[in-house]
């Protein structure tokens, strides 16, 4: 009695075999369209077609109106930007927002990303930035920094974290891997001490308590403090990033620059960092993505940074209703920033993976 | 140049201490741990542990760190449930599963966390009035918090049947794999169920000596007058929280599960089908176990990341172990030694989790050489 073997089915077209192979993957793929779906309408519902834009109704309007009310953010969106800046300057403010946007930009093409270029970027672009904030020169009425709020008060905050805390990094991680233990134990303590915190309870500490440690006239503006908290943490994390970074580099690089007589800092400078930082881009990357959400947490310590004058712009009088709307716009200030940078890790991390190593 | 390095740090920490202390000493604020016996004058507004007005400081840090933990744990488990469920979406065959999965992580990871929790606590704060909510199986959403039904047992019973649960769970595990069992692995299912069961009818046994007498077993929030009685009510900061971590820690737990089951290798997947093991067997036994070995040590840097953010309740009000630490800076102006204890408190949670996890890693971790590809 011959026993037939079973027969193999054809092959199946490969978008079938993804969204219908079987009765199971069928009813799965349908659930989910109609998940998607379903979600896409509402919100689309929400946000567009039943919405309410212009600010001729007042809040009345909105309330009538079942979708979004985008009216809040056209009454109000000058406060959520730009805070309590004077508002007949407020075009500075926007312009220094566009500064860093720029300088942003600048560093993610590769002509950049050589250490010098990258150090004049970010410094020329702080200092235009720092300039058309304050004042005080060219005949630019002077600004101060307690009149710093919105999205240009996040942004400096970023960009002045990242201004401090890269270098900060850098040395904290050639002192932990100093030969000498002393000097690299401290430097591992205070590395781990400053990580296993929580960034709230730094900016605190930076903003609230420092003062009482400072003589009188180092103390300076709590801006300042919490941008120095803030950039603290932030090397802690980068200073292992490039410490991995370096351990990626083969030990033979830096035993023949050792051979060739390069100084100490030769051998830093022109063989392991170079490599080091192409091995550590794409977490470098993600750390400043990460640093640049975590800027939010400053409206704890009583910053007026984006998501307080959000709060601000929805929680006086007549739009204590529209909190989602102020929220969502807020939501997409930050999504357009994060997303596109991680985006942009995301890019390198398939470019530098094809290319010799 | 070691001598310079560490004593031009040393002086300036004594330095910023010294100026601290006579800083301090200016306003009549004597330094040193005394004020951890004195009472505090003030209140939480959440408090696992009983807690009053008279209570020391020390026990009001006590509660802080209680609070910090239980906030934690439901965080973590549920963004541990979410993270799955999307983890799964994403490494799934199927493309609009797929599609799903990476919309949610693309949406939710690149909003920050504080927005979430503000915009979950916002709306939790615009729900309607105990008066006019709805009901939904039981529970009852109002702009003082959700109202579930409770069991009605008294405390000490319920820990009880809390930790004979988790026994119930643990020790059909342990059975089959320690060493103390004389039996081959096989033969240990009589006893895995033997303990399964034993553990469950302890439960039982504990809520229902532990029920309060001549009630139902069961209390569900009902109406009266202006508010709602019975059941339990879970404060709107606390499910603010919760939601917030649960939704934007999911998506990066979906991340790390994806890396997880990607790093299976292909040829362990193939041995097993040749094996001729069905689907789900395969799952259960080959991807999940190794996909587990290789997400542990970056999950375990995830929990530790999700533990810190329980601080962001005090951005809402909740009264986790940082708002406590800085709730005792205002009211006794022992900064230092607040900010002392607050750092080695957080020290002990990290460290103590990152040797949970180490013990865990080392206890799954494949022994010997494995070929992987």
């Amino acid at each position: 009695m011959a026993i037939s073997a079973p027969s193999y089915p054809e092959k199946p077209p490969a978008l079938e075999l993804r969204f219908s192979a079987t009765p199971v993957q069928a009813v799965v793929s349908l659930c989910c369209l109609a998940i998607l779906v379903f979600v896409a309408w509402k919100l689309l519902n929400w946000a567009v077609f039943s919405a309410v834009f212009g600010t001729s109704g007042g809040p009345a309007a909105c309330k009538a109106a079942a979708g979004a009310c985008w009216s809040v953010i056209t009454a109000r969106w000058r406060i959520i930007l730009f805070g309590l800046y004077p508002y007949d300057e407020q075009w500075r403010s926007a312009l220094a927002c566009l500064t860093v946007v720029v300088i942003t930009v600048l560093s993610c093409m590769p002509t950049f990303w050589t250490g010098r270029r990258i150090a004049t970027v970010w410094v020329v672009g702080a200092t235009l930035y720092y300039g058309l904030m304050k004042g005080g020169i060219l005949g630019l009425p002077r600004v101060g920094e307690e009149a710093w709020g919105g999205l240009a008060l996040t942004l400096f905050i970023f960009v002045a974290t990242c201004l401090i805390g890269f270098p900060l990094a850098l040395c904290l991680c050639l002192l932990r891997r100093s030969k000498l233990p002393w000097i690299s134990r401290t430097t591992g303590l205070i590395i781990d001490t400053v990580r296993s915190l929580p960034l709230i309870s730094i900016l605190f500490t930076f903003a609230v308590v420092l003062p009482f440690a400072l003589p009188q006239w180092l103390q300076g503006d709590k801006l300042y403090r919490v941008m120095l908290g803030s950039a603290l943490f932030f090397s802690a994390y980068q200073a292992e990033i490039i410490r991995g970074g370096m351990q990626g580099v083969p030990a033979g690089q830096e035993e023949a620059a050792l051979a060739l007589g390069l100084s100490y800092r030769q051998r830093i400078g022109h063989i392991l960092l170079p490599q080091a930082m192409r091995n550590a881009l794409p977490a470098t990357i993600n750390q400043f993505v990460i640093s640049f959400k975590e800027t939010s947490l400053v409206i704890i310590v009583g910053l007026f940074e984006i998501l307080a004058s959000g709060n601000a712009a929805y929680g006086t009088g007549e739009w204590t209703f529209a909190y989602v709307e102020v929220y969502a716009f807020i939501a997409f200030i930050y999504f357009v920033f994060v997303f596109s940078l991680s985006r942009y890790g995301a890019y390198l991390e398939r470019r530098t993976s094809i290319g010799p190593r | 140049m070691q001598a310079l390095y560490v004593g031009t740090l040393g002086a300036i920490v004594i330095s910023g201490a010294l100026i601290a202390r006579q800083n301090l000493a200016a306003q009549g604020i004597t330094s040193g741990f005394d004020f951890l016996f004195k009472s505090t004058g003030w209140d939480v507004n959440f408090s696992l542990l009983p807690s009053s007005a008279n209570d020391p400081y020390w026990w009001f840090f006590v509660i802080g760190i209680a609070n910090t933990l239980f906030l934690g744990s439901f965080g973590l488990f549920f963004a541990t449930v979410v993270g799955t469920i999307i983890g799964l979406a994403r490494t799934s065959s199927n493309l609009m599963a797929q599609l799903l999965g990476r919309a949610y992580v693309d949406f939710f990871r690149n909003i920050p966390l504080i927005l979430q929790v503000f915009f979950w606590y916002a709306v939790i704060t615009h729900l309607p009035t105990p008066r006019n909510a709805q009901e939904f199986l039981g529970a009852t959403l109002t702009n003082r918090g959700f109202y579930v039904p409770a069991l009605n047992v008294g405390a000490w019973p319920l820990a009880a049947a809390v930790l004979a649960a988790i026994g119930a769970i643990v020790a059909p595990l342990w059975l089959g794999r320690t060493a103390y069992l004389d039996r081959p692995v096989g033969e240990r299912r009589t006893f895995q169920l033997l303990a399964l069961a034993a553990g469950l009818a302890l439960v039982l046994l504990f809520l229902l000596v532990g029920r309060a007498p001549n009630a139902p077993m069961l209390d569900i929030p009902t109406l009266q007058g202006l508010n709602l009685r019975g059941g339990l009510r879970v404060s709107s900061e606390f499910s603010a929280l919760v939601i917030a971590i649960a939704i934007y820690g999911g998506a990066y737990i979906g991340e790390i599960v994806r890396g997880g089951f990607k790093a299976v290798g292909r040829g362990q997947l193939e041995a097993a089908q040749s094996l001729g093991l069905a689907p789900l067997k395969i799952f259960v036994l080959v991807r999940l176990p190794l996909a587990l070995r290789a997400m542990l040590p970056i999950l375990a840097n995830q929990y530790v990341w999700l533990i810190k953010a329980t601080t962001m309740g005090i951005a809402v009000g909740f009264s986790d172990f940082f708002m406590i630490v800085a709730l005792a800076i205002n009211h006794s102006g022992q900064t230092l030694e607040a900010i002392g204890i607050l750092m080695a408190g957080f020290l002990t949670i990290n460290l103590s989790l990152a040797a949970i996890f180490n013990r865990i890693n080392k206890a799954i971790a494949l022994k010997g050489n494995q070929l992987r590809g």
